[in-house]
């Protein structure tokens, strides 16, 4: 992993037009990728994760969907600024995606050797023969066995886990710089999720591939991460390292999801569930859009939106519980008692 | 949890035709008990039959051969209508996907009222309706909800609903498939405090099926895991996380991604190969130490005991 910025996405709003009016669905957001990196973004369904990568891609639904303001800096393109037409350059070979249901991503009318084929003959200019052994190439990299006989099957003839090697091998076929899965294990059991995450972990060590990678599991985000950015209503409440996150959260929300979710070692009569619902982006509150949800919000959290504050280089919480005339606040004993337990393992790690 | 047996499932086995010849064993010859009182977890990935065996010994299905009794009487078989309603009342389900098990045709007062409807245990219209307002209070839900249609409702809303249809006729057993799979983490914290609560309140008996082991592991006194149609391991959660003997459930165990990055760094993934096991003899659920049980072979059972803590 270098420090070198691959993609910067600067003040990204996005909002969509429904007939009740403008739903604001990413509201400015900032973060970076570096190269080789893996960032996760955590949040709920609705906090505006799949919006902003669809954003990246260019796929936001037209005229519905459209970027209102911001940046996505990629090299010496805007992505925010070119047509759909322009993006058709770069979607698909720079910026390759994996999506969640690998059970219709595929097409299933499609010999599978064809769809892998299709992008190398489309964004590299291969002839029939060098796609088709490229192909067999990358089926053989995502660990599919018997690749060969394998590329004249039909997307029915692969079980969960083999179908998404298959997207996985797509998406790999232009040799993409930025990586995006969008919950790409969430379908799939447990053994065979692991498998997944460490073909994706192998490929990218041996391509320097960013990922960005989206998902609700707290787990696979501890296993794949390099840093974090936790989204709430079209915002990122927090972001950091993945240290920083698991071990040192500032945020209610971000406790709040740790403290949702039982360790293995737990066992407690209540888990520290978050009250409440999400609010409603047709009419994001004023302020902060979490203080209903907040048991620790301040008479300010309903006025004013909290800006990003600093907690290290790479650590940043959008609270007012740290700014410095606020009260000192801890985060809630449960979560407090896993936050020190970790801690306990990560000095014994150092 | 009391030493009485609430529901005792012997030799249960659910086979599909899928073809003229070919017969899919979904279940294949289940043992366990329920005891009242507890919550007894079911996990297993896709396909191991976690789910037909839920549905089968509600009747959901047939059973191909076996036998489920509750409180000792066998609900498989033949019955007559009246006996019938009478197990429906004591057992119910709650369903995993929150939007297409409730009827978007029909008013929440109204669903929730069916089972009440069904059994007549409401006097005239007035009781129906202040018992379904107490339901809705009881799940966490306002009675001002009642006369709104499902489409209103986020998932974990619907997920309550759910779960008041089913407290509706004061069932003492309920078969919880996957209802929490559908949601999002915050909000399945709360639905599992819920269940959790209900529990203690009204004494109920879960069987609590999903894949998410680290919840069932939270929610469940004993966890059953299941492989390709069979039980393989049946201990106390606490045991089987902390020894847990069939290599399955070793590997199935070690594949959790744990919300811990050093953990995470450090975690070894353990493989499970069935033909690791010795082919010549046909396992047996044994009791490798008290109240855990194992599918092995004899002489994987003998090693078994020699590693377990006495």
């Amino acid at each position: 992993m270098s420090n070198e910025t691959i993609l910067d996405v600067k003040n990204l709003s996005v909002s969509f037009k429904t007939p009740n009016g403008e739903v604001q669905a990413v509201r400015d957001v900032s973060f970076s990728v570096g190269k080789g990196e893996t960032l996760a973004i955590v949040g709920e369904s609705g906090s505006g994760k799949s919006v902003t990568t669809k954003a990246l891609m260019g796929l936001l639904p037209a005229p519905k969907g459209y970027i209102k303001n911001g940046n996505i800096l990629y090299g010496n393109e805007d992505f925010a600024k070119l047509s759909d037409k322009q993006m058709t350059k770069y979607r698909g070979k720079d910026f390759a995606m994996i999506f969640q249901d690998p059970m219709t991503s595929l097409n299933p009318t499609m010999k599978v050797g064809t769809q892998v084929m299709e992008g190398l003959r489309m964004h590299r200019g291969m002839n029939k023969e060098e796609a088709k052994k490229e192909a067999v190439r990358l089926l053989e990299l995502v660990r599919i066995p018997d690749a060969e006989a394998r590329m004249n099957q039909y997307p029915h003839q692969f079980s969960g886990g083999m179908r998404q090697r298959v997207v996985i091998a797509i998406a790999l076929a232009c040799d993409p710089k930025v990586l995006i899965a969008d919950e790409p294990t969430t379908a799939l059991d447990v053994t065979i999720q692991a498998q997944i995450l460490d073909i994706m972990k192998d490929i990218q060590e041996e391509f320097e591939t960013s990922i960005i990678f989206i998902t609700h599991d707290l787990g696979v985000v501890a296993n794949v991460a390099d840093r974090v950015a936790v989204m709430y209503a079209g915002k990122i409440v927090e972001i950091g390292s993945v240290d920083e996150l698991f071990y040192n959260p500032k945020h209610p929300y971000t406790w709040g999801l740790l403290g949702s979710m039982p360790t293995v070692d737990q066992r407690e009569e209540e888990l520290f569930a978050i009250p409440g619902t999400p609010p409603d982006l047709l009419h994001p509150p004023k302020g902060d859009a979490f203080a209903p949800r907040n048991r620790y919000a301040l008479k300010i959290d309903y006025e004013e939106q909290p800006p990003m504050f600093q907690v290290s280089d790479t650590h940043y919480a959008a609270t007012w519980l740290l700014h410095e005339n606020s009260p000192d606040v801890q985060p809630p004993a449960s979560v407090q008692q896993r936050i020190d337990e970790m801690n306990g393992k990560w000095e014994a790690g150092k | 949890m009391s030493d009485e047996k609430l529901l005792e499932i012997k030799n249960l086995s659910q086979h599909f035709k899928t073809g003229r010849k070919s017969v899919v064993r979904a279940v294949d010859g289940l043992n366990f008990d329920i005891y009242k009182g507890e919550t007894f977890g079911l996990v297993g990935e896709s396909g191991c039959g976690k789910s037909t065996t839920g549905r089968s010994i509600i009747r959901l299905y047939e059973a191909t051969s076996g036998e489920v009794l509750f409180k000792g009487e066998n609900v498989q078989g033949k019955k007559s209508k009246k006996e019938l309603k009478k197990f429906n009342r004591q057992m119910q389900m709650i369903f995993q996907d929150p939007y297409s098990s409730l009827n978007p045709r029909m008013k929440v007062i109204d669903i929730i009222a069916e089972g009440i409807d069904i059994h007549g245990l409401a006097k005239d219209k007035e009781e129906r309706r202040q018992r379904v307002y107490e339901l809705l209070e009881t799940v966490g839900l306002s009675r001002e909800h009642a006369e709104r249609y499902p489409h209103e409702f986020s998932g974990g809303q619907r997920q309550r609903i759910g779960i008041a249809r089913a407290l509706a006729v004061k069932p003492e057993f309920i078969i919880a498939d996957e209802p929490i799979s559908a949601l999002d983490v915050s909000i399945q914290a709360q639905v599992v405090n819920l269940m959790k609560k209900l529990q203690r309140e009204e004494e109920l008996t879960y069987l609590f099926i999903a894949h998410d082991l680290s919840m069932v592991k939270y929610i469940s006194d004993r966890i059953g895991v299941m492989y390709f149609g069979r039980l393989v391991e049946l201990a106390s959660s606490e045991e089987l996380y902390k020894n847990p003997l069939h290599p399955y459930t070793k590997s199935l165990l070690s594949a959790i991604p744990q919300p811990d990055p050093v953990h995470e760094r450090t975690r070894r993934r353990l493989a499970y190969n069935p033909e690791d096991h010795d082919q010549s003899e046909e396992p047996e659920f044994r009791e490798v130490s008290k109240d855990h049980y194992v599918l092995c072979t004899s002489q994987e059972f003998e090693e078994m005991q020699q590693q377990a803590p006495v």
